[in-house]
């Protein structure tokens, strides 16, 4: 058996709100388990409604929110030892996020190069500036663009599809070996959704690196992944490969996500909603 | 047969700055011309920035500098009244706005101020087209909320206090409590998730039955289209290049832009790969000449870089523009 990248044991997230009297705890993720093998990249997607709790569980597999139980290893290493600075940046190293909205991840004043070269610098841990130049050009050309046709750009300048690809490749600059990609569609057009997907699914298998992916869309879903979870209320309701949980889903749950999706043929006996 | 309730005639849009000298004109809305028959679900779609919002601004008569209309009409033919959106008066816009014409909009805590209860909005938006005592007016929204299947408890809560989907079905109520005419509908179910979408969108269609009113429905998501829209209008880079009835623009699409979006959408139980299209969408700045999808285009030859095709009739109701329509392969 081989070794574990990535080890999520029987984590819980509590937030707490509110007064004295009046608070309330919210269980964001609960009891959930979840194992990434080193040396097999995968697509797992993490599939639920809003306020599921895939957000945290994200952010928990970031080190940007630590857990209220259980203990997420990141090979071999639990997250809550990860301090100080050589630490946090040599685990950023090695697992790299991937946001929403490609237009509040840039900063709108600042070319697009610059969070390429700075990864390049502060991550990667390259100096020259030749150097810097070329793990730029490597990233960008792994997400189908080159550093020519990103360099001295705004955000603004740059589709929307674009932007998402210059971030994916800004994550890939320290060549990590696991992505953590939080609904990285769904701020895209619905006919730009494929590429992004289909590019994610490229770089797993010519790159290596294993993608954690973080939706409500099942038809993008269905056509990356190789494994799923379907969250619930902080709990995974149901998971397993992705053809046949979503082929025959056994979770109530999981039926009703099923039913929800539109499907994109018009229905033969007028439109879905005159029945 | 009546007149359409929106006719829409040579409608052109741009964005008009000028900075230190340098002049830009974005052509965000050109040469567009649609009409939408009393009662039916008209859609709209087009990736983001090909001049869907822009449009419907314009029809709204919500325009604000940068933004010009340049030439062109918008005229509503309601029940009893025939209004000009652009030669109409303020009053007569104030009269008519959120009476026969409302909106229904993507965002909800726009529509909804954070800080008072939802009783608050249904005051400010509707209380003075209502014309009743106050007392009257609120039993006719707590009327229209349970016809809506909402509870009237919701009138005494803050939007926070609200869910998303919740938030989202108490501003369809509030867009449609004056039984108006014709409902702008601006991406109203992109920022729910499947599930919710679902009961949202059934909200929106059966409202709309009960009412007959006509809704103009914009959003980027083929899906919804397929499933709610009666007809279909596909913009790109600010023209509108194909529309036709829902059903036939799926089976037969006449411009390979729509045979694209059609083709690109991911589908459950399909695990093949889908292409997406190459290059950037058009800058309107500086919109390229001719077809502006030629840069994009697999069917391109030299006459789509010349010339702009016209928007012709390729089947009863289906028109499109495209030199190369018949070669466009169906789906």
């Amino acid at each position: 058996m081989s070794a574990p990248l990535l080890e999520v044991d029987r984590v819980t997230r509590v937030y707490s709100s509110g007064g004295l009297l009046t608070r309330r705890r919210v269980v964001a993720v609960d009891g959930v388990d979840l194992r990434l093998d080193e040396g097999r990249p995968e697509i797992v997607t993490v599939i639920g409604e809003s306020g599921s709790g895939k957000t945290t569980l994200a952010r928990m597999i970031l080190n940007m929110v630590s857990p209220s139980a259980g203990a997420i290893r990141f090979r071999g290493t639990d997250l809550s030892a990860v301090r100080g600075t050589a630490a946090r940046l040599a685990f950023m190293r090695q697992v790299q996020p991937i946001f929403q909205n490609p237009f509040e991840a840039f900063n709108p004043m600042k070319r697009v190069d610059r969070y390429l070269f700075a990864t390049a610098r502060h991550m990667a841990g390259l100096a020259a500036p030749a150097d810097i130049e070329a793990a730029a050009d490597r990233a960008l050309r792994d997400v189908g663009l080159s550093l020519a046709e990103v360099r001295r750009r705004y955000p603004h300048e740059l589709s929307g599809g674009q932007l998402q690809r210059v971030a994916i490749a800004r994550a890939l600059v320290s060549r990590p070996a696991l992505l953590v990609a939080d609904e990285p569609v769904s701020m895209i057009d619905a006919s730009l959704r494929a590429s992004i997907v289909n590019l994610l699914r490229g770089l797993c298998v010519r790159t290596g690196v294993s993608i954690i992916y973080i939706t409500h869309d099942l038809a993008t879903a269905y056509s990356v992944s190789d494994r799923i979870l379907i969250m619930r209320l902080g709990k995974v309701v149901e998971s397993g490969p992705a053809r046949t949980v979503l082929d025959d889903p056994q979770h109530e749950y999981s039926r009703l996500l099923k039913s929800s999706v539109l499907s994109p043929e018009v229905p033969s006996n007028g439109a879905f909603f005159h029945a | 047969m009546s007149a359409p309730v929106l006719e829409v005639s040579g409608l052109r849009a741009y964005y008009r700055t000028s900075a230190f000298g340098t002049r830009r004109e974005v052509r965000a809305v050109d040469d567009v011309d649609l009409r939408i028959e009393a009662g039916e679900i008209y859609g709209l779609a087009g990736e983001s920035s090909c001049g869907k919002t822009t449009l419907i601004k314009t029809i709204a008569n919500a325009i604000q500098p940068p933004l010009e209309v340049l030439a062109g009409s918008v005229v509503f033919n309601f029940r009893d009244q025939r209004i000009d959106m652009h030669g109409a008066s303020r009053e007569e816009l104030r009269d008519i706005r959120w009476k026969r014409l409302s909106y229904i909009m993507q965002g909800s805590m726009n529509v909804l101020n954070p800080v008072r209860r939802v009783r608050h909005a249904f005051v400010d938006f509707a209380f003075r087209h209502i014309g009743r005592s106050k007392a009257e007016f609120l039993d006719i929204v707590r009327a229209h909320l349970r016809r809506l299947h909402l509870e009237p408890d919701v009138l005494d809560a803050y939007p926070h206090q609200l869910s998303g989907g919740m938030r989202q079905r108490v501003t369809i109520a509030l867009a449609t409590v004056c039984r108006p005419e014709f409902i702008i509908a601006d991406e109203p179910t992109t920022a729910l998730d499947v599930v919710v979408q679902k009961g949202v969108l059934a909200m929106i269609h059966s409202v709309q039955r009960e009412m007959g009113s006509s809704v103009i429905f914009v959003t980027h998501d083929m899906a919804v289209h397929a499933n709610l829209t009666d007809r279909l209008g596909i913009m790109y880079g600010g023209r509108l290049v194909e529309e036709g009835r829902t059903a036939d623009v799926f089976r037969r699409p006449r411009h390979p832009y729509t045979a694209h979006l059609i083709a690109s959408l991911p589908r459950l139980g399909d695990a093949a790969p889908k292409e997406g299209l190459t290059g950037a969408p058009p800058n309107l700045a500086d919109p390229p000449p001719g077809c502006r999808f030629h840069p994009r285009c697999p069917l391109a030859s030299d006459i789509c870089r010349r010339e702009v095709p016209p928007m012709t009739e390729r089947a009863p109701g289906h028109r499109a523009a495209c030199f190369h329509s018949d070669q466009v392969s169906p789906p």
